[in-house]
């Protein structure tokens, strides 16, 4: 149990408890703050209530089986983990990945994007007291979770970026269901829009709350769409491109108000460009061509060749019983997940498992400057400002 | 096996880091090491907070990010620890890492946190899985795992399933199996 020295003694002020279990932290966080009256003092954060040791577990894994736990990470952006893993393999191997699979990438991780800023908006709204706009988020996202069900078998944990390229290729008919998202999503967000963005209440609860200047923001290590709504353009698509993102037209959305307002209109503005994204990456995919890079001993063989050529039967096996070696070295990649710089640090020492794979988790490190956005903040505005640093705990404890 | 090799960049833009880092401090730099268009600076540990300071501080440099901060244990090789401290400088759109290597009978060095605020937790997390200690650091406590947990996790001689705490099953379950 975290104890918390009190700033001016108790005669003044009371600690209150708030969490593991309260309903606004999205999980399993507890903040223990100091009031005097309603106004907070202090506020600690205490995590690791959902620590499960993935980092540990991938000491003991081959390097293709880490992918299933990259997943179960941060689990509103399987995908954008999934990605992040891969590019820093492939990095450590030095393996070029054909251009169709990137932009496959580069749509499923847009699409997990609109998604995770759906249930952040759904979320945050009904922590605040806007009931319904979670239920329009939920039944958007819903459409979304149809197509990485279509593309990968899975709604959720879908494990469908792989080392050297995808999965699966795209089943027949998803150009049909990505352009009905296409279609229908630009109105729904107008729909949110009309919901909050010019409510009383919603402004009330949200403008002038949470401030952080961009010097403490960057200071405090924050990324993502906090950052970008203190004005500071950070964007990794544009500032690191991977994945092909340099071939893509679409703006960065900032703010310089800093405020939980802000943060909002960066994240529906974020929206609005990942569906350009999608649409781009929807005409450059073409219907035939590679999604696997040619890397006989790192990827999987088809399973026709496997009934034909001994080589590669011999593959499958090694691949499957042994793994592969990258050679000894580190890669540090960072990609951009919905809730900020995603890095992915892994070190190899030459065998078929890795010695370290390490994730810079931006909820974790955006979570640190929780304290500086509630000093001074009413009771009621800690959850505003949990809220809009869009926190996975599956994330922060890892 | 047929892998198709990136070509890396010429390490123009990053030999500038390796250059400024030497004209600078010449016994700074214990060595650079490029690997997949990374550079990497290893600092003898008495250098560290030093050297980030003139990362972050620097007119040519303008690391203002600290992106990540993490270990690798080697073990059994000795020094056993490496870490890694990833820095970004948004203005110059540049990445580099500091790397400081620590022997596992004295891991201790600096804290950035005077640096960066922002490697508080990070290095609360390092501390906690590692137990490595921070010199100046404001708030060392375990972070993920319970304060009363034993030993460091993420280090190579604490076994992948834990210590089983279990009656005696025979040589099943052995106390301090490592794998």
């Amino acid at each position: 149990m975290t104890t918390v020295e009190t700033v001016t003694g108790t005669e003044k002020t009371m600690v209150l408890n708030m969490g593991p279990q309260h309903p606004s932290t999205h999980g399993v966080l507890r903040i223990v703050l100091e009031l005097d009256g309603e106004t907070v003092v202090k506020a600690v954060p205490d995590l690791g209530y959902l620590h499960t040791g993935i980092e540990k577990s991938c000491e003991d894994k081959t390097y293709s089986q880490v992918i299933t736990l990259t997943d179960r990470m941060d689990y509103l952006n399987p995908l954008g983990n999934n990605l992040a893993y891969c590019l820093a393999v492939e990095k450590l191997l030095g393996l070029e990945v054909p251009r169709r699979a990137q932009y496959i990438r580069v749509m499923m991780v847009e699409l997990q994007r609109i998604s995770s800023h759906l249930v952040w908006l759904g979320t945050h709204a009904i922590d605040l007291g806007a009931m319904s706009v979670f239920l329009y988020c939920f039944r958007e996202r819903e459409e979304i979770l149809k197509i990485f069900e279509m593309f990968s078998g899975q709604r959720m944990m879908t494990s469908y970026i792989r080392i050297g390229g995808m999965a699966l290729d795209p089943p027949p008919g998803w150009r049909q269901a990505v352009q009905k998202v296409l279609d229908m999503m630009p109105s729904r967000v107008d729909e949110y829009e009309e919901l909050l963005t010019q409510n009383p209440i919603w402004i009330r609860r949200t403008k002038d709350i949470g401030y952080i200047s961009p010097e403490d923001a960057i200071a405090l290590s924050m990324t993502g769409p906090t950052l970008r709504a203190a004005g500071v353009p950070y964007d990794n698509r544009k500032v690191f491109p991977y994945s092909s993102y340099e071939e893509f037209k679409f703006d960065v959305p900032t703010r310089t108000e800093s405020d939980c307002y802000a943060r909002y209109l960066v994240r529906v503005a974020e929206i609005r460009e990942s569906l350009k994204i999608v649409k781009q990456a929807m005409e450059k995919i073409t219907d035939e061509g590679p999604i696997n890079a040619e890397a006989p001993g790192i990827i999987p063989p088809q399973r026709e060749k496997m009934k034909t050529e001994m080589e590669a039967l011999i593959y499958h096996f090694k691949i499957f019983t042994e793994g592969f070696s990258p050679p000894p070295g580190e890669a540090f990649v960072a990609v951009e997940s919905p809730r900020g710089e995603l890095g992915c640090f892994v070190a190899s020492d030459g065998s078929p498992k890795p010695l370290r794979v390490h994730f810079r988790a931006p909820s974790f490190i955006n979570l640190q400057a929780l304290p500086k956005l509630v000093q001074g903040q009413l009771i009621a505005d800690v959850i505003a400002c949990i809220g809009t640093i869009d926190i996975v705990l599956g994330e922060v404890d890892r | 096996m047929g892998l198709e090799i990136v070509t890396e960049p010429s390490g123009q833009k990053t030999s500038v880091v390796a250059e400024s880092f030497r004209s600078w401090k010449q016994e700074a730099v214990a060595e650079v090491i490029e690997f997949r268009g990374e550079t990497t600076i290893v600092v003898p540990r008495e250098f560290l907070r030093v050297a980030a300071e003139y990362c972050r501080a620097d007119a040519k440099l303008q690391f203002n990010l600290l992106s990540d901060a993490t270990c690798v244990d080697r073990y059994p090789v000795e020094p056993r620890f490496e870490l890694n401290y990833h820095l970004v400088s948004i203005p110059r759109r540049d990445r580099v890492r500091l790397q400081v290597k620590l022997t596992g009978a004295d891991p201790i060095v600096d804290s950035l946190v005077p640096v960066w605020p922002g490697a508080n937790w990070l290095e609360r997390e390092i501390f906690d899985l590692f137990g490595i200690r921070f010199n100046g650091h404001p708030d060392l406590r375990r972070i993920l795992l319970p304060e009363d947990w034993e030993g460091y996790p993420l280090r190579r001689d604490f076994p992948v399933p834990g210590f089983r705490d279990v009656p005696d099953t025979g040589d099943v379950f052995k106390k301090s199996r490592i794998l």
